[in-house]
């Protein structure tokens, strides 16, 4: 990539992050607080090794979520069900994963992620297949789903499955230990420090797979080929060849399979058994997420930490009373609404670069063409 | 009889093309007028011109005497000059009565006044014999009904002077009877009406004046009863007979692609295309002459495997390939050169190379295992370049930067370069200057004399008697006629192009 490109593609993120940083300073000073001091507390605290793992452990479920629906949105299909996917998948998953008992770990852990990667792409399929046999978009389906599956299936079975509880919670059966993720605490602490209270989940090096599959998969293969053919111009995908009904179901079982994954982290290293208190929205911020990263897996990635951190860091304002942590909701709609902005105007300059290159090649007669005889 | 429209010297210039230049046009009031032209002859961008759609770079527009200067269609609606543009724009899940006063609502305080507005639509009915029932959903509606709505639309908002954009094209022959007489009817009410059209006996039939473009210019004003069909096809094409080829016949025995009693549908279900037969033998070329918009695009489409096939068989290689899809059908050799390449040739935002491989990204030479294989592409796409001479930065350059001709040369460049057989190219050279036009000619004949089946739709009809072995016409999703290219008048053609000669 040149450099031009390279500014192109990083540059409107921290464009969009430092204008989001202004306006959130604006508002501060606004309310009466004291900005610097607000800022300098969220760098500090922000800094420390336990927030960053922290951050890491929140970007894991967020990362996956935004992969999963730029899988979706290569395709120019819209899909916003990863949020009742993952629900749904993480409930099965916990199901399984407690019924079967104490396993040889891998095979227990395997069990598992099947079970959330097929329960994902079953509800995601569903939307799949309305589309093209009966052309329902892939909206409204998803929506509906989202209901169905959270409301719906996960609130009677989980009334149907739930187990007496200490704590009155309503949950189900906990996963043996053999089917938990382990702990990178000790690999992270050869090159650090002792870290207090909180683990960095293993599931992170599932999560960097998923992103070098996904990069992979779109960018180097046939069948991503053919998805993004079809994204780009499904009229144009179709005379080539690219059946458009098994290319649009196949995207939506990819994407379900990675949502499957969303509630992972979570369960595997963190709660060990599903109950009403699990994670909601991830799906839904996935879709900034995936935004902000322009669906490309490293792009993501930042964006998701971006996430994380924002999250994370921003305990601190509350506990040091500098301001509430509502602020950094305004923040992280600031940075998306610029960052959209920048990167429309950064395309619109691409493009308009690329076609004056082309029009001089026309002009001068010169590079690879042999010229008008 | 007042002048209703007067243009005068009007000329638009798009990036490499003159659309317009010195445009003529005086139409009386009162009068049906006609413009006719071949495809690109600069007649839709004169009536958009017209219509306030686009301004002219030189040139004056006169309406009933007056000196106008539209910026927008809404001054030029404001001065009684209304459009019924060839594809509808209608609100499908609306009432015809809702249609009609959608934008131009009118009103008593806040609500829309419908008792007003539904006296006001069957006066218009009933003076113009438009009739329609103001409480029918349009999607339930056939096309000429629609067309109907578009016309009562316009008048509604007080048009004195309807501009129609080929408006028998969506028509079939009962509902053109149909669209003829209700024309009749507001000319007899004094609107005066420009219409575009390219099927010679229509406008002979019902235009008062005849206006010829070609290639920009005006080239003649007539009146029907001073010229025959022919004469309209001679200045429309232009008079010079290409020259006949001094050529060899290469055609071999063998049948490449071979259609039979074929017929298809439009989206919309109507019948575009009726028991089409022939075939394509190794080494030949087929041409399909034809006013666009009678079946061509339905052919086309049904051979590659999306159209949508009511009967008949298609044959590749001796081999029934009516159930195949799309990706078999290109696998088995099937090349393709769409007649549109934005829509169906081209993926704009995606590097040359990777358009270079569309419609062939599963042929072993690009791919390895599942994965395609950048190398081998890009290397393609630097062969095609160098061959076809695509004016491009490189293989890595988005589409999109690429200029129209470019673009084309980059389709038509990577058929031919992949050895395809047989070839479905429409309209190969459209778009192209004419150094690349010989140049794609030049490969087509070699690719023939290779032994190519190519069956080549055009609109250019001396691309057509040049370089086509057996011409066949097309008209109204039927063959007409097979000719002998080398022992056809361009009159002759065009005689059965438009259907003068039936």
């Amino acid at each position: 990539m040149t450099w031009a490109a390279t500014r192109r593609v990083v540059g409107p993120p921290f464009i969009a992050v430092a204008l989001a940083m202004l306006v959130a300073s604006l508002i501060l000073v606004i309310s009466g607080a004291d900005a610097w001091a607000a800022f300098q507390n969220v760098l500090e605290y922000g800094t420390r090794l336990e927030t960053l793992v922290e951050a890491s452990n929140r970007a894991i479920p967020l990362y996956l979520s935004g992969i999963a629906f730029g899988i979706a949105m290569r395709m120019n299909l819209f899909q916003i069900g990863v949020e009742g996917q993952y629900i749904l998948a993480a409930f099965f998953a916990a199901w399984v994963g407690a019924g079967v008992g104490t396993l040889f770990p891998p095979l227990h852990v395997a069990i598992i992620l099947v079970t959330a990667m097929a329960a994902g792409a079953f509800w995601a399929g569903l939307a799949g297949f309305m589309k093209v046999t009966r052309n329902v978009h892939e909206v409204i389906s998803t929506i509906m789903l989202n209901a169905i599956a959270v409301s719906g299936v996960v609130a009677y079975l989980l009334s149907r499955w739930k187990i007496e509880s200490a704590t009155l919670d309503t949950r189900l059966g906990d996963i043996a230990p053999s089917g938990w993720f382990p702990s990178l605490n000790p690999i992270l602490e050869l090159a650090t420090r002792e870290i207090k209270r909180v683990e960095l989940s293993g599931f992170i090096l599932i999560a960097a797979l998923v992103g070098l599959v996904y990069y992979l998969f779109i960018n180097r293969t046939r069948v991503g080929y053919d998805m993004r053919a079809t994204g780009a111009n499904p009229w144009a995908a179709e005379a080539g060849g690219v059946p458009p009904k098994r290319t649009i179901i196949l995207a939506m079982l990819l994407s379900g399979a990675v949502a499957g994954l969303v509630g992972m982290a979570d369960l595997l290293s963190d709660q060990y058994f599903y109950s009403l208190r699990f994670p909601r929205g991830l799906g839904f911020t996935g879709i900034a997420v995936a935004l902000l990263g322009r669906n490309h897996a490293l792009g993501v990635a930042f964006a998701a930490f971006a996430f994380g951190w924002l999250e994370r860091a921003s305990g601190i304002l509350e506990v040091r009373g500098d301001a509430p942590r509502e602020i950094v909701t305004i923040m992280t709609g600031v940075i998306i609404l610029f960052a959209v902005i920048a990167y429309a105007l950064a395309q619109r300059r691409a493009r308009a670069e690329a076609a004056a290159a082309a029009a001089a090649q026309v002009t001068t007669g010169e590079g690879h063409g042999r010229g008008v005889p | 009889m007042k002048t209703a429209v007067r243009l005068q010297g009007i000329t638009k210039r798009f990036p490499g093309v003159i659309a317009n230049d010195n445009v003529n046009l005086t139409v009386e009031e009162g009068e049906i007028h006609a413009i006719c032209g071949e495809n690109g002859a600069g007649k839709s961008t004169l009536m958009k011109i017209l219509y306030g759609m686009q301004p002219p770079d030189e040139g004056q527009i006169k309406v009933l005497g007056e000196q106008m200067d539209f910026s927008s269609p809404k001054e030029a609606i404001e001065s009684g000059i209304g459009m019924v543009h060839q594809h509808f724009m209608l609100a499908d899940n609306l009432s015809v009565l809702e249609n009609v006063i959608l934008g131009a609502e009118p009103s008593s305080g806040p609500v829309i006044d419908f008792a007003t507005a539904r006296t006001r639509l069957q006066e218009l009915g009933e003076a113009y014999g438009l009739e329609l029932d103001p409480d029918d959903p349009v999607e339930t509606l056939e096309v000429g009904e629609r067309q109907r709505i578009e016309i009562i639309k316009i008048l509604y908002r007080g048009a004195r002077i309807l501009i129609l954009d080929e408006p028998t094209a969506v028509l079939v022959p009962q509902e053109v009877e149909e669209l003829f007489r209700n024309m009749r009817d507001l000319k007899a009410e004094g609107h005066t009406l420009i219409f575009i059209d390219h099927k010679l006996d229509e406008v002979l039939e019902i235009a008062d004046t005849i206006t010829v473009l070609r290639q920009g210019r005006s080239v003649a004003t007539v009146k029907p009863e001073d010229v025959t069909a022919h004469d309209l096809a001679e200045l429309m094409v232009g008079a010079e007979l290409p020259t006949p080829e001094a050529r060899e016949k290469t055609e071999k025995d063998q049948v490449v692609i071979e259609v039979e009693n074929l017929s298809a549908e439009d989206e919309e279900g109507v019948t575009r295309l009726r028991n089409v037969a022939f075939q394509v033998r190794s080494g030949e070329i087929v041409g399909i002459a034809g006013v666009e918009g009678n079946g061509q695009l339905e052919l086309v489409e049904a051979i590659l495997g999306i159209a949508h096939v009511t009967s008949g068989a298609i044959r590749l290689h001796d081999q029934d390939i009516s159930d195949w899809p799309v990706r078999r059908r290109r696998e088995a050799g099937l090349g393709y050169i769409p007649e549109d390449r934005h829509r169906r040739g081209l993926l704009l935002p995606a590097p040359v190379w990777e358009n270079g491989i569309l419609g062939h990204q599963t042929s072993k030479r690009f791919t390895k295992g599942i994965w395609i294989d950048e190398q081998s592409s890009v290397k393609f796409a630097d062969e095609v370049i160098e061959r076809f001479d695509v004016r491009t930065p490189g293989p890595r350059t988005p589409v999109h930067a690429l200029s129209g001709g470019n673009q084309q040369k980059l389709v038509v460049g990577r058929e031919l370069a992949t050895d395809c057989n047989p070839l479905i190219a429409a309209h190969p050279t459209r778009g192209i200057d004419v150094g690349s036009q010989a140049a794609v000619w030049e490969e087509l004949r070699r690719a023939r004399a290779a032994g190519l089946a190519v069956l080549l739709i055009s609109a250019d009809l001396h691309e057509l008697l040049g370089l086509s072995d057996l011409l066949l016409v097309m008209l109204r999703g039927e063959i007409v006629a097979r000719l002998d290219p080398t022992d056809v008048t361009l009159r002759e053609l065009g005689a059965y192009m438009t259907g003068a000669a039936a």
